[in-house]
């Protein structure tokens, strides 16, 4: 049966469908908007070239701040992976259901605390302690520790919840076989859920590259290429936060182009772990 | 039995951090919470005094954000679940990658198109906005989730009385999935409240009581932030705004689930 009222209620309801969808590309266009002066070739080559992030003088070299991003994110997943796997394995096979769901709930804690929280432990705990060992402590190793422990329940939330999908028949045919923890873990059930697993380190890898607020509060934010885990080093998020205050012209196009970057960038990988997360798993 | 040993010291390992940071912000914060804390301003930099104003500024930020979010998060997820003809896909995507953009390029956002585009400057408006853009993506997969729970016969029970799909969405499918609605948009506000990064320059810095929509005004993470970053001696403070933070984010949390549980319970009865 077809109703007047359908008609006018889909239209109306995909328009606000539509408005939605449209807000990704406005996102986007916003700030291709805004940094459209310093997307040409000339630009980017100073991007890259440029002795030095020196906005005031026009030295626009955003490549330390680049290479400070990668690595305090891979710093950190390299740090949070074993240990959110080693968790999730443990709370899906090994643990009691009482401890099972304290881990469970922990994580859901854990990811709920705002990361401005987690700037201000470790600026006050994190940073004193690595300062009692190397000066300044606002450094690479502080930013990757406290960035560590926050992607730690994105990565052990999806793959506890893609161990738990491994078909239980698998896991019994291995213990009949009187296979050990260790081989039916490794052999068996992380090979069965690498679809999420690897969805959900490319999420953590994703929120690392874009979290803004903690590694600008640990990081000490000296704009230098990192060569040893206690430089102090400012990733581009930080940038675009400390100095979006009183930038103007070029500069501020600067920040835009360096937003406009970390977002495509982001959202490649998140593109990356829809595909892992649907195309990986085990299809027997 | 090591190898079983190892995965249980890094499941510790992970839950001792997390309680670290439980206790210090316990320890140094809710020391100093009192009722002049709750209902003073701030004063010396907001190195003490209260946090009244913050907190009007907060759940000001919030209440616009949900505001605007609610209405065109459910009208898009009824319009996904229930109208889309298979057309659905490109939203879904567009959704699923706006989840993934960094809260910063939010910020950067709001501010070209709110603050300056818009002409509302920094303000609780510009702020609440910009939140309310952050907000969709989660409150929408949850409404449309809590939609495609319902029993498929409800909707073909609906079509052979001749009820139009738009009545069976009013007075049937919303009802019913109302709780997890209600959940998710509660769920949405308290992510929200722990943003920072987009609001710094969207609703700004100034920790007066705001007077109306259009003042900045300045929320309990920025608070947070700048205690922490731009007042010397300023982390007593800190910590005392980051507790109240967290039991706010908390109360949201649970309040969450209790809407959940309690109003299945009642749906439950009948039956």
């Amino acid at each position: 049966m077809r109703h007047d009222s359908d008609v006018l209620a889909k239209q109306l309801l995909g328009v606000f469908a539509a408005a939605t969808a449209l807000l990704l590309a406005l996102v986007l266009g916003f700030l291709i908007r805004e940094s459209v002066s310093v997307i040409s070739v000339a630009h980017v080559w100073h991007f890259l070239t440029d002795d030095g992030w020196y906005p005031l003088e026009r030295r626009f070299g955003l490549l330390p701040m680049a290479w400070a991003t990668l690595v305090v994110s891979l710093g950190a997943l390299l740090v949070a992976a074993p240990l959110a796997l080693a968790l999730a394995a443990y709370e899906t096979f090994l643990a009691s259901p009482v401890v099972a769901s304290i881990l469970r709930l922990g994580m859901g804690l854990l990811a709920g605390i705002p990361s401005v929280v987690y700037g201000l432990w470790g600026l006050t705990v994190v940073v004193p302690l690595i300062a009692g060992w190397q000066a300044p402590g606002t450094s690479l190793l502080a930013a990757i520790l406290v960035l560590a422990l926050m992607i730690v329940p994105t990565i052990a939330i999806t793959s506890s919840a893609a161990l738990a999908r491994v078909p239980l028949p698998w896991l019994q045919g291995a213990a009949a076989l009187g296979m050990s923890h260790r081989t039916l873990l490794l052999g068996i059930a992380f090979p069965a859920a690498r679809g999420g697993i690897v969805a959900g380190i490319v999420l953590a890898a994703a929120r690392a590259l874009g979290e803004t607020m903690a590694v600008l509060m640990v990081a000490g934010n000296v704009v230098q290429t990192p060569s040893s885990l206690f430089d102090s080093v400012r990733v581009l998020t930080a940038n675009i936060a400390l100095e979006m205050a009183y930038a103007e012209g070029d500069h501020r196009a600067a920040l835009f182009a360096s937003g406009l970057a970390l977002a495509l960038l982001v959202l490649a990988l998140t593109a990356l772990a829809h595909r892992a997360q649907r195309g990986g798993s085990y299809a027997a | 039995m090591l190898f079983g040993a190892v995965l249980g010291a890094a499941a510790a390992l992970c839950v001792l951090a997390l309680a670290w940071v439980l206790w210090d912000v316990a320890r140094h914060g809710l020391t100093l919470w009192s009722w002049s804390y709750l209902l003073d301003e701030p004063s010396n930099a907001g190195r003490s005094g209260g946090i009244a104003p913050i907190l009007v500024s907060t759940l000001a930020i919030l209440a616009v954000a949900l505001t605007v979010a609610f209405p065109v998060g459910v009208a898009t997820a009824v319009w996904l679940a229930e109208f889309a003809p298979g057309r659905a896909a490109p939203v879904r995507l567009a959704l699923h990658a706006l989840a993934g953009v960094p809260s910063i390029v939010f910020g950067l956002f709001g501010s070209a198109l709110f603050s300056v585009l818009l002409g509302l400057g920094f303000s609780i408006l510009s702020g609440g906005l910009t939140l309310a853009c952050m907000m969709l993506p989660p409150l929408i997969s949850t409404t449309e989730a809590g939609l495609s729970a319902l029993p498929s016969e409800w909707r073909r029970g609906g079509a052979a009385l001749g009820m139009s799909r738009s009545s069976l969405v009013a007075h049937v499918l919303l009802p019913a999935a109302a709780p997890t609605i209600v959940a998710g948009a509660v769920l949405a506000v308290g992510r929200a409240t722990a943003e920072t990064a987009a609001l710094i320059y969207t609703s700004g810095y100034v920790d007066r009581m705001p007077g109306s929509w259009l003042d900045s005004g300045r929320s309990l993470a920025v608070h947070i932030y700048d205690l922490s970053m731009n007042v010397a001696g300023g982390d007593r403070a800190a910590y005392a705004a980051a507790s109240a933070l967290v039991v706010l984010i908390l109360v949201i949390n649970l309040f969450a689930a209790s809407v959940r549980r309690r109003w299945a319970l009642r749906q439950l009865a009948p039956d």
